[in-house]
């Protein structure tokens, strides 16, 4: 385990330090709006509203925030299957999130992905990809366009403990790293790689940070609940990336509330683990963090109020939205916009 | 016109299209410094450097991905897998990731890449390394899939498919790769979902692709010499889009259909060529259509057995012979 412990702040830290304000707050509202939203879709689950399955990062918004927070435009993000928190932290609009979610015809890809897919190419989310692994090549081919173009963009790839034992992480890792590719790999280390702790089946103690090495990499771990320190250290590599100096692989130490997905009521976890991590809420720790940085209340309460408003309207008019079109079943096979395979 | 082998024409048919477009970029193991396993990349490397021409280590999975990733971001990757039953390590990008991210995405994500591989028998390299795996491919909604047969196919067939906006599947003949034929100068660019017909005929249509067309044709001129059976030989060359108007065409000619297809029997491409013909022209059909394959059966390696597994001139011959009763 990485050791977690809450940071104190220096007696003469000030606000206006490497982040500054604008970003925090903006952590914050990235951090509370996935907070919302996957609740809400926990909520609509249950109702039967969204269908299918569903991967919820609670308990790990800091993550999505603090690396998010750190890009710039142009930047790319790779997400898995538990992939809503990154889109939302990427600008997408939580209807369009909730919509693809509740098979609506504003969905992201109006119903035709689905929350395992969720991709916005305007926002820089080129895809969510739902077998493990697949995406660390892809995001390593997306880098080295940038490399072969002359572009500055980074492209950011996430993924869950589990992925770190599957051939594409090793193959990806080392690919990369030979190429020196802008791209950054972020384990999101939860504990569990679905219902299995992770330790119990893997080699290492940490399952992408011990690994590092053997691609000529540093060990990076940082504590994934706070957005703080995330954004710190995928600032410094995506700006490493963007020099010219290879790739990098950071694990984030987290924790998952709800099950895998939403079949799995996650009754593997020893008791009194799920209450031990709430202590150290991500949402909690920034809270506190922004107050003590003397963020008046009203403002924190502000970006509540606002996101929760936000949430429910995006709701409502997921509701109302009418199912995808039909024609949409033969639609985008191939690139001439149909299904054609003979004449 | 020069004569080229097929290998040559592969060269000259990627440097053609990464001499049109600095955007087409080409990856994959042993093809750069080392021209190839196949030779059938030789020069490139040093004509179009090592930023476009890269070496890659033995990781099919990272080869695809990345051609994916370089694809959707605005590359038009060409990507080399060896041999064509190593699509079995990295089956996930071809029957999961890039033929499905475009209608998963709502059509966002746009994959244009070429997967060159080198596919088929022949050259006694047992059950690993000599499938042909066109059917894994064709299966697949959201791909293309090519395979042509002579030097002059694999230039335009080649451009065309680097050129496409959709993934294209393309399967170069490994015991092809020393054939000669002739090829025009100047640039070549064909166009998919154009079956050709190679030698006109009228009293049967026999279909083939890839290795399986010169053997056809052979098992023709073999047929009219000996028994005076006059074949029409139709090469597909482009399994998806498949051009069934040339087919149907040519069976409403001749009324008579077989395949000659490399791969095992089950599930085969003839198998699907036949269901249309059966179902579209049924009373143009003097007889029940017939398909020629390989056995049920892994390749295996030694030179006897292999050449009795694989369809063959005389095997093609007396198959059609027998059905015609002649």
């Amino acid at each position: 385990m990485a050791k977690i412990e809450d940071r104190e702040l220096a007696p003469n830290a000030s606000l206006n330090d490497d982040i500054g304000e604008e970003t925090r707050l903006r952590m914050y509202r990235i951090q509370v709006e996935i907070r919302e939203a996957e609740q809400r879709a926990f909520d609509l689950f249950l109702q039967n509203l969204v269908k299918g399955t569903s991967h919820l990062s609670l308990g790990q918004e800091a993550v999505a925030a603090g690396c998010a927070a750190a890009m710039q435009p142009g930047d790319l993000s790779f997400c898995t299957y538990r992939g809503h928190a990154h889109t939302l932290a990427r600008g997408v609009p939580i209807e369009q999130v909730l919509g693809e979610l509740m098979q609506r015809d504003i969905g992201l890809m109006r119903g035709k992905g689905g929350s395992m897919h969720l991709t916005s190419v305007d926002h820089g989310v080129m895809g969510s990809y739902a077998i493990i692994g697949a995406h660390l090549p892809i995001a390593c081919g997306a880098a080295w366009r940038a490399q072969y173009k002359g572009q500055k963009d980074v492209s950011v790839c996430f993924f869950g403990d589990g992925t770190t034992n599957i051939g594409a992480f090793h193959e990806a890792l080392n690919f990369a790293a030979v190429w020196k590719l802008p791209v950054i790999f972020i384990c999101e280390n939860n504990l569990y790689m679905e219902y299995t702790p992770i330790g119990d089946v893997t080699a290492v103690q940490h399952p992408a940070a011990d690994r590092a090495a053997s691609y000529g990499l540093p060990r990076i771990i940082v504590d994934g609940n706070d957005a703080d320190e995330v954004y710190r250290t995928a600032l410094a590599a995506y700006k490493k990336a963007r020099a010219g100096e290879g790739p990098s692989l950071i694990e984030c130490m987290t924790y998952r509330y709800s099950g895998h997905s939403r079949a799995d009521p996650a009754k593997y976890r020893p008791e009194g683990e799920l209450e031990k991590w709430k202590e150290r809420d991500p949402i909690k720790i920034y809270r506190e963090r922004l107050k003590q940085f003397g963020i008046a209340d009203s403002v924190i309460a502000g970006i509540e109020t606002d996101v929760k408003r936000r949430v429910d309207e995006a709701t409502e008019k997921c509701k109302a939205a009418p199912p995808p079109s039909l024609d949409l079943l033969t639609t985008d096979v191939y690139a001439d916009g149909g299904f054609a395979w003979r004449n | 016109m020069a004569e080229l082998t097929y290998r040559d024409a592969v060269v000259r048919g990627i440097a053609q299209e990464m001499t049109r477009d600095p955007d087409v970029v080409f990856l994959g193991e042993d093809i750069g410094k080392a021209g190839g396993v196949f030779k059938a990349t030789v020069g490139l490397y040093e004509q179009f450097g090592p930023l476009r021409v890269r070496d890659t280590p033995i990781s099919e999975q990272a080869i695809l991905g990345a051609a994916m990733g370089a694809a959707m971001t605005g590359l038009k990757p060409i990507a080399e897998i060896m041999f064509s039953d190593f699509f079995a390590v990295c089956f996930d990008y071809i029957a999961n990731e890039f033929s499905k991210s475009r209608y998963m995405s709502n059509g966002q994500v746009k994959c244009p890449l070429v997967v060159r591989t080198g596919n088929g028998g022949g050259a006694r390299f047992g059950a690993q390394h000599s499938q042909s795996v066109e059917n894994w491919c064709m299966m697949i909604p959201g791909l293309k899939v090519v395979a042509p047969s002579s030097p002059r196919d694999v230039v335009g067939l080649l451009a065309a498919a680097v050129r496409d906006p959709d993934p294209v599947i393309f399967l170069e003949h490994k015991s092809l790769y020393p054939t000669k034929g002739e090829v025009p100068d100047g640039e070549i660019l064909d166009k998919l979902g154009t079956a050709a017909i190679v030698r006109p005929g009228k009293d049967a249509t026999i279909v083939a692709l890839a290795m399986m067309v010169p053997r056809a044709v052979a098992a023709a001129e073999k047929l009219k010499s000996e028994h005076g059976i006059d074949c029409e030989v139709i090469d597909v060359r482009s399994l998806v889009p498949l051009d069934t108007q040339t087919i149907l065409g040519s069976v409403g000619r001749t009324h008579r259909l077989f395949t000659v297809e490399e791969n095992p029997r089950l599930c085969g491409w003839g198998a699907e060529i036949v269901s249309i013909v059966a179902d579209e022209a049924f009373y143009d059909l003097d007889g029940p259509p017939v398909r020629i394959t390989t056995p049920h059966i892994p390749l295996p390696a030694a030179d006897i057995l292999e050449d009795i597994a694989l369809p063959s001139v005389d095997r093609i011959a007396d198959r059609v012979r027998r059905s015609l009763g002649s």
